[in-house]
Formats: C-alpha cells, sequence, structure tokens
C-alpha cells in the first residue's frame, strides 16, 4: 500500500469511526465527545503554527476568543444570523492573526512567545472592559432560537454531535492538505532550518504569516462553533489558559503531526475527567501524566508512534 | 558578458575590516575561485553577493542590474544559488525532500521528482534518496548541498568550501563535476584544495586581509611568488 493510501485510510477511518460512534455513545461521552472535536479543532489550528512551522506562541485565546466574540456580539446584539455570525467570527479572527503577524512575527523565539502573550492578555482586558457588551467573566447565553444555522437546531444534542465532526472533518483535512501542498512543505522546512529556506530563494516571512493568518483562522473557526455549539460566550475563553490548554494538547498528541491534536485533547480531557471522579487532587494526576509523557514520548503520543512505527505519519 | 560586479564592496564589524573595498568581476559561464587564509573575508565576501550579509558599503550587481538593496530569497530567485560552508541541510527531512525543496520554487508536480533524481545522480547520491538527510557521512551531506544548489539551475553558483571533508574519489567526481558545469553556469568557488582550483578555476581572485591581493589564471598566480610564499606554501606541489 503507498503511503499516500495509509495517510489516507488512517485519516479517513478516524472521521468514520467517529462518525460511527454518534450512533452507539452513551448521552455523557456523545456529549463530551462533541466537545473534544471542537476544542481539538482549536488545536488543529495551534499545531500549524506551532507544530509545522515551529513557531511557540502563547497567545492563541486571542483567536479563539475573537472567532466566539466575532459569532456571539452580532448574534446576540444585532440578531445576525447564525452561518453570518460564524463567518464574522472567522474573519475577526483570521483579521486579528493577520495583524498581529505583521507585529510578532518581528521577533523570534522567546520573545516571539512573550509578544503574542502580552497581545492576548491585552485581548483578554478589553473583553473585560467593555463588560457591558461582553458581559465579562460572567459572559452571556445565546438563545437555543438563535442557534439555528439551514434549518438545524444546533442546540439538540444530535445536530450538535454531527456539527461538530463536521468542523473537526474539515479542519483535519484542511490541515492534511496544507501538510501535503508545497506552501505547508516549506513550512515545515521553515521548522527544521529557517536560514537554509530563505537562502533556496524562498521568502520566509511570507510563509510564516501565512502559517499564523490560517493557524488563526482555524483557531476562530473552532471558537466560533465552540460558542454557538454549547451556547455560551464568556471572558475565560480569552484567558491565558486558553493558550496554555491548546499547547498541552498538542505537545500529549504529537506536535506536527495531523492527527496529534485530537489524540491530545481526548487524552487530557478523559484524563482530567477520569481522574476528577477519583480525587479532588485532580491536576495532580494530569500533572503526573504529563511529566511521565514528556519522559518517555517526548514527540507526544502520535509523534512516538511515527518514530516507532508508522514513519509516513504527516 | 560581466554577471556578478561588486564596487568598493566592504564589511566591517566594530570596527574589524573584514572586507574593505573589494572589486570583482565574474563574467558570464566563467569559473572564478576566490582563495586566501582563514579570516581573508571570502565568506563574508560571498555572503554580501548573496545577502546573507549587509555590506557597510560599496554596491553589487548582478546581470546588469544593482541587487545591493534586494533581500537574500529574492537575489537567489534571480538566479544564485549558494552552498553553506557549514553544512545546512534538513537533518530531519529525507534527502529526496532536501533537494524537492530547492526544486519547487520553480518547477511543480512529477517535474519536481525529475529534477530531484537528476540532481542526486549528477553528484552520486541517487542511492541515497530515502534516507534521512541528517544520517548522511560529512561528506555526502557536502554533495546533498551541491545537489540541492543544482536542482536550482542557478546561473550563478557559489560554493563555499564544497570539497571540505569529502574523499579523493568524491574530490574528483566534484572536479569532473564543475568542468561539466562549466560555461553553461557561473561559478564562484571559495576553495583551500588547491589541486581543485589549479584544474576547475579559469581565473583566480586572492583575498588576504579584505582586500584582494591579486588577481589572474591559475597559472599565473601559481607562479606570483608572493601569493606562492604567503598561501600556498613554498614548493606546492599542486
Amino acid at each position: 500500500m503507498s503511503d499516500g493510501r495509509k495517510v489516507l485510510l488512517l485519516h479517513g477511518g478516524l472521521l468514520a469511526g467517529l462518525f460511527a460512534l454518534h450512533f452507539v455513545l452513551p448521552a455523557y461521552h456523545h456529549g463530551n465527545l462533541a466537545r473534544i472535536m471542537v476544542l481539538a479543532s482549536y488545536a488543529v489550528g495551534y499545531n500549524v503554527l506551532f507544530g509545522y512551522t515551529g513557531l511557540l506562541s502563547l497567545g492563541h485565546a486571542l483567536f479563539f476568543a475573537a472567532g466566539m466574540y466575532g459569532m456571539a456580539l452580532p448574534l446576540h446584539h444585532l440578531g445576525l444570523p447564525a452561518g453570518w455570525a460564524l463567518l464574522t467570527g472567522l474573519g475577526a479572527g483570521a483579521g486579528l492573526a493577520a495583524l498581529l503577524a505583521l507585529l510578532a512575527l518581528r521577533t523570534t523565539g522567546v520573545a516571539f512567545l512573550i509578544v503574542t502573550l502580552m497581545f492576548a492578555q491585552a485581548g483578554h482586558l478589553t473583553i473585560l472592559y467593555f463588560g457591558e457588551v461582553t458581559r465579562g467573566d460572567e459572559g452571556f447565553v445565546i438563545d437555543a432560537a438563535q442557534r439555528v444555522l439551514w434549518g438545524i437546531d444546533l442546540s439538540a444534542p444530535d445536530a450538535r454531535y454531527l456539527a461538530a465532526l463536521a468542523l473537526f472533518a474539515a479542519s483535519l483535512l484542511a490541515c492534511l492538505a496544507l501538510v501535503r501542498a508545497p506552501f505547508g512543505k516549506t513550512l515545515i522546512a521553515v521548522r527544521e532550518n529557517e536560514e537554509r529556506v530563505r537562502m533556496l530563494g524562498y521568502d520566509t516571512h511570507l510563509h510564516k504569516w501565512g502559517a499564523m493568518v490560517i493557524s488563526g483562522a482555524l483557531s476562530a473557526a473552532a471558537g466560533a462553533a465552540y460558542g454557538l455549539l454549547f451556547g455560551y460566550a464568556g471572558a475565560t475563553f480569552g484567558s491565558v489558559q486558553y493558550s496554555i490548554l491548546p499547547l498541552l494538547w498538542v505537545l500529549l498528541g504529537g506536535a506536527g503531526t495531523v492527527i496529534g491534536p485530537f489524540i491530545g485533547t481526548l487524552f487530557m480531557f478523559y484524563l482530567i475527567d477520569l481522574s476528577s471522579d477519583l480525587t479532588t487532587a485532580y491536576m495532580l494526576v494530569a500533572g503526573v501524566a504529563l511529566i511521565a509523557l514528556t519522559l518517555f514520548a517526548p514527540q507526544g503520543l502520535a509523534g512516538e508512534v511515527r518514530r516507532r512505527l508508522w514513519r509516513w505519519l504527516p | 558578458m560581466t554577471l556578478l560586479e561588486t564596487r568598493g564592496l566592504s564589511k566591517h564589524f566594530a570596527g574589524l575590516q573584514a572586507v574593505a573595498g573589494v572589486d570583482l568581476a565574474v563574467t558570464e559561464g566563467e569559473v572564478r575561485a576566490l582563495i586566501g587564509p582563514n579570516g581573508a573575508g571570502k565568506t563574508t565576501l560571498v555572503g554580501m553577493i548573496c545577502g546573507r550579509i549587509a555590506p557597510s558599503g560599496g554596491s553589487v550587481r548582478f546581470d546588469g542590474r544593482d541587487i545591493t538593496a534586494l533581500p537574500a530569497h529574492r537575489r537567489i530567485r534571480r538566479g544564485m544559488a549558494y552552498t553553506f560552508q557549514i553544512t545546512s541541510v534538513f537533518a530531519r527531512l529525507p534527502v529526496a525532500e532536501n533537494v524537492a525543496l530547492a526544486a519547487r520554487r520553480h518547477r511543480r508536480g512529477a517535474d519536481v521528482d525529475l529534477a530531484v533524481h537528476a540532481a542526486l545522480d549528477r553528484v552520486g547520491l541517487g542511492a541515497h534518496i530515502d534516507r534521512e538527510a541528517g544520517d548522511l557521512s560529512y561528506g555526502h551531506q557536502r554533495l546533498l548541498e551541491l545537489a540541492m544548489a543544482l536542482a536550482q539551475e542557478p546561473r550563478l553558483l557559489i560554493l563555499d568550501e564544497p570539497t571540505q571533508g569529502l574523499s579523493e574519489a568524491e574530490i574528483a567526481a566534484f572536479k569532473a563535476l564543475v568542468r561539466e558545469l562549466a560555461g553553461t553556469t557561473t561559478i564562484l568557488l571559495i576553495e583551500h584544495n588547491m589541486s581543485v582550483v589549479m584544474e576547475t578555476a579559469d581565473r583566480v581572485t586572492v583575498l588576504d586581509l579584505g582586500t584582494v591581493l591579486a588577481e589572474g589564471t591559475p597559472r599565473e598566480i601559481h607562479g606570483n611568488a608572493a601569493v606562492q610564499a604567503a598561501y600556498l606554501g613554498t614548493g606546492a606541489d599542486a
């Protein structure tokens, strides 16, 4: 079997499996998995910048929240239909990423991390500052009546699961297409050795800018969908916690693998879910698991699989 | 026709004059060797030509146009290729992908594969196409650099000590390759191995302390007593 077919089989198989689970999962896990798929879409977006381009951002909550509020504010205050609101959310995140990239990409390494973190903090504070419209930390609920897309009620569990799956499938396939395209392959080369890419005649700055816009757009799409599917927008989603989470998911699952972000999100979600059943110190369990993984699978779960078994894993 | 011309090209690093007012003119199709002792400013000079290093003064013209203000990637796009003195390949990517990155700048699809195979065969790395670049021996990584440069199909090929770390047989193959390229590709070659210089170069420029000490055919340079005494070592049997 050619590598291309294996790749198609694995990722197609994952999506088919998630579709099949829709019919068999008990309600609790069904709801969890819908949430995991939306968050994994966010992680896929984060991975484009971190895993494939090698840029460590601590400001992605800005794009996630921009998507969420870009969707929720016009929907809530202006009565914009859900479909259009999703697009305004996506546009807000992508536009913000395009602007921020112009500034942040003037730096590299630790400085890039700090600059993105600071911008995200500024974004978070902006949400709190305009509390009258954003409702700040408390947030606001999006009416079920407004969560209707093409006549489908997204507040119903079935529709919500399938919508989350559609989003995740789109993100996953977009990422897969990206890393197999010349542009994506150049991003990987930038991660490996930027100076060499430049001396092969590529405008590496433009490539990194493009990566940040794609990454921001995917993150914003996830943020917009999260607000719409779960009916809530709040400032917490713009806090630093939501910048660190996608980093952890991607590290756990395998940075620079298409499937890794999903595995990492799933793993972390259930790790916390199961350990909080056992003890109130569930973050301790999560912390120990993270340390163990860092020690024994430093390239993340999918990264380890690629290293040991499937070298073709994209 | 002059393909590459520098006028008064200079670079100083915090008081240290690395290159001082170098005028260099390389004719299209020529193989030009750049020699000189360590610290003579050879790598700094070619760094300024291909845009890795910003000059403190002077200008660079390529193909009749002033490119002094252009960033490196746009100079490369105009037809330069540069191989690094300190091997700089994509160690964690396959050999084929290393070369494909170079080829994809002006090719697409199946055309890329053809160019990759052609470039690797030309330097004798065809058998290693699927290996990870970092697993290659040092000498083979030097050859991979060369294949990456060839895949760009440059008009001006800048080679910074390409034979460093190569075996005798590989050096012989390298000489043959340069002779094969000569005439169609202009080559600027920094080289310490005098047999390579003597057998491949049309002209030789000797750099010392950032200035041009001498310039001429390999025979003239070899016969230049001052150069011979200072840089080739007296009685060099090149």
